[in-house]
């Protein structure tokens, strides 16, 4: 039972990944691509993450997952910010058409 | 078919949607058009190899790769980070000049 949830988790996580990397071929500006990539880019990695946990579960792994995800969700919307601010100038700006 | 072959199977699956999306980053590094894709398109990569760190760590049964996955994460927000320090700096420094 365990296997079948981490299996329909590792799915998911592989399917966001894949979009992830869809809008970042596919959407028109840098604005855009930075909000395809990061949401569904850390919601795929975590969702595979959960479901390492799952199939190990014990409390060393749960403790390892549990830092990796927090180091995820802490990091990319600082990373996104950053560049998004360095990238905002007269040329570039975010359509509002 | 029992529910360890369904893991496998998952994982095998999820591993190729994971190399697709991979692709789909370099293709995005090497078109461009400007620096700011480049460094979203790293990002990207350096969170879908997180992901590939749990796959591995499922398939081989060694926790050691979740490790990895964190390493992974620290690097390579302190990459995003440089590269937008250095593209604001830069920004700065050429409107100075003109």
């Amino acid at each position: 039972m365990i296997d079948i949830i981490a299996g329909i988790l590792v799915i998911l996580g592989g399917a966001f990944s894949l979009i992830a990397g869809l809008g970042l071929v596919r959407m028109p500006d840098i604005f855009t691509r930075m909000h395809a990539s990061t949401k569904a880019g850390v919601l795929g990695s975590t969702l595979i993450m959960v479901a390492v946990g799952l199939v190990k579960e014990d409390p060393g792994t749960w403790a390892r997952v549990g830092v990796a995800i927090f180091f995820l969700l802490l990091t990319a919307p600082i990373a996104a910010h950053m560049i998004g601010r360095a990238s905002l100038d007269d040329k570039h700006r975010p359509r509002h058409e | 078919m029992t529910s360890s072959e369904f893991l496998a199977l998952a994982v095998d699956a999820s591993f190729v949607m994971i190399m697709i999306s991979l692709v789909l980053g370099f293709y995005r590094i090497a078109r461009g058009p400007g620096f700011g894709d480049r460094v979203v398109s790293l990002d990207m990569l350096t969170i879908s190899i997180m992901g590939f760190c749990g796959l591995f760590a499922i398939l081989v049964e060694d926790t050691a790769f979740i490790d990895v996955a964190v390493v992974l994460a620290l690097i390579g927000f302190l990459t995003t980070l440089a590269l937008a320090r250095f593209a604001e700096r830069r920004r700065k420094r050429s409107e100075d000049e003109a």
